[in-house]
């Protein structure tokens, strides 16, 4: 479990994060969502632990972030698993060394264990064939998923995603999302997304906050989400034509 | 920077794989370039002093003696490092700055890995090798001058090799070797500086990789001049 506790954060002039309170449950997909400039993304880098907010606490099952050493730190690092926009893959390692990085990194097995977790995970996310490729001979779903391969190889605790179906065709983009929903249930872990991508809210959002110029506006589920009054959140929400259209009809039904 | 460098060290055996891929990119990648251009360099230093020392009463000894004094002193530890710092120090930027934009070095932090740790201590380290790269210069640049006079007809082989041995100061050599040492660090490091806290996308990388070399290069050249007060002066 994650507890944000009003946090604040700034770069020079610039209030990004203006004091956001919330909590992130254990074996749930919770979706952080908002407009592009909304604070997401500083948002999850605060998590991360590469921000640090300027006022406010992060607790990560009962650790407090802004207590711990530069070494405690790195060794909470090592429990979380990122799953970058852009997969932020090493260019210079083929898919199997990107898999491999964290456990030669932080683990003492052997060349052959350290193999047979990567083939296991690799073979989890539907990735058996790739393992000598480089990130630059395949396609963007297929690094999404070397990236959430290599995030969760080391069994983290947490699991953060920023826009993982960003770029994606909408049917690659729900079977990676089916694959976060299904880790999360699978190895219990705290996952924390951040979407602008309102199929991923309906599919995997057990738990929604939305954020607007730096503020929590709304918190609910994706259930709660499509019926809440507020303007901001109905304005996001149905900001696309489909679903747009989608209101309408739920509201003539209704009638 | 260079504290944070040093601090919480990566794995060996990772550490000592990645030495040695610095080790071929940065200085076994950089021989030809070096040995293209000592050689040439050599040889003009050679043609130039001939041209100038016409007086029937200097002796064509002088044209070797000038040469060996102009590589081991200047050319080879100095120019070869201005050269380096084109060639390797814009490598360094650019790769890590690619990294940096494409968020890798995030996913490196994000895993807990000391970044500047696992990316910079390796070119440092593969960076201690370049006297070795310079040792090859003043051989090179040495014997192209030797090719240039002998063939060029400007000293005769003989005369030339006399002027190669004549008040030879074995310190100078160590003074190139020890300016060769500290242009070696500030050619690894200040261009990972410009890399890794580059801010932007591609287009800053590029920039990144411009204002690196200027800064490495009037960093040599300031500290050439300083070393050679405090060694020589």
């Amino acid at each position: 479990m994650i507890e944000v506790e009003n946090i604040h954060k700034s770069f020079g002039e610039t209030h990004i994060l203006k004091g956001i309170t919330t909590c992130f449950d254990q074996g749930k997909t919770n979706l952080v969502i908002g407009q592009s400039g909304s604070g997401k993304t500083v948002f999850l880098k605060c998590l991360l632990g590469l921000f640090e907010p300027e006022e406010g606490q992060i607790c990560y099952d009962g650790q407090f972030y802004s207590e711990l050493t530069i070494s405690q730190r790195r060794d909470l690092r090592q429990e979380m698993g990122m799953v970058f926009q852009g997969s932020a893959l090493f260019d210079s390692m083929t898919v199997e060394g990107n898999v491999m990085f964290p456990l030669e990194m932080f683990t003492k097995q052997s060349r052959a264990e350290m193999k047979d977790r990567v083939d296991f995970v690799l073979e989890r996310v539907n990735l058996v064939d790739a393992h000598k490729k480089f990130p630059s001979e395949i396609s963007g779903g297929m690094k999404k998923r070397v990236a959430i391969a290599r995030a969760i190889v080391m069994n983290p605790k947490y699991l953060f995603c920023d826009e993982p179906n960003s770029g994606l065709d909408p049917k690659t983009a729900i079977l990676i999302d089916n694959l976060i929903q299904e880790l999360t249930k699978e190895y219990d872990i705290t996952t924390v997304i951040n979407t602008h991508d309102m199929n991923s809210v309906m599919e995997i959002g057990e738990k929604i906050i939305f954020l607007k110029n730096g503020f929590k506006e709304w918190e609910g589920t994706n259930k709660e989400v499509f019926k809440t009054d507020n303007e901001a959140v109905t304005n996001f929400v149905y900001s696309s034509e489909l679903f747009k259209k989608v209101r309408q009809m739920y509201i003539e039904e209704r009638n | 920077m260079v504290w944070e460098v040093f601090k919480k060290p990566t794995k060996w055996p990772i550490m000592r794989s990645l030495i040695l891929k610095e080790i071929d990119e940065l200085i076994f990648g950089s021989l030809g370039i070096i040995i293209f251009i000592a050689f040439f360099i050599g040889g003009v230093v050679t043609i130039q002093t001939a041209l100038n020392l016409n007086s029937p009463l200097i002796p064509k000894s002088l044209i070797g003696f000038a040469t060996r004094q102009s590589v081991i002193l200047e050319f080879a530890p100095t120019f070869t490092s201005i050269i380096m710092a084109g060639k390797v120090g814009s490598y360094i930027t650019s790769s890590i700055g690619t990294m940096k934009v494409t968020e890798q070095i995030d996913a490196l932090e994000v895993m807990g890995v000391n970044s500047l740790n696992y990316l910079v201590f390796p070119k440092i380290i593969a960076m201690l090798m370049y006297p070795f790269a310079v040792a090859v210069a003043m051989f090179v640049g040495i014997f192209g001058g030797w090719i240039a006079g002998a063939f060029g007809g400007y000293a005769p082989s003989g005369e030339f090799v006399k002027g190669l041995q004549l008040d030879f100061i074995p310190f100078h050599v160590t003074y190139a070797f020890i300016k060769t040492v500290v242009f070696a660090f500030i050619i690894a490091t200040i261009p990972s500086y410009h890399g890794f806290y580059m801010k932007g996308g591609a287009l800053e990388v590029g920039k990144a990789s411009t204002t690196s070399f200027v800064w490495t290069s009037v960093v040599i050249i300031i500290l050439n001049y300083i070393l050679t007060q405090l060694l020589l002066g």
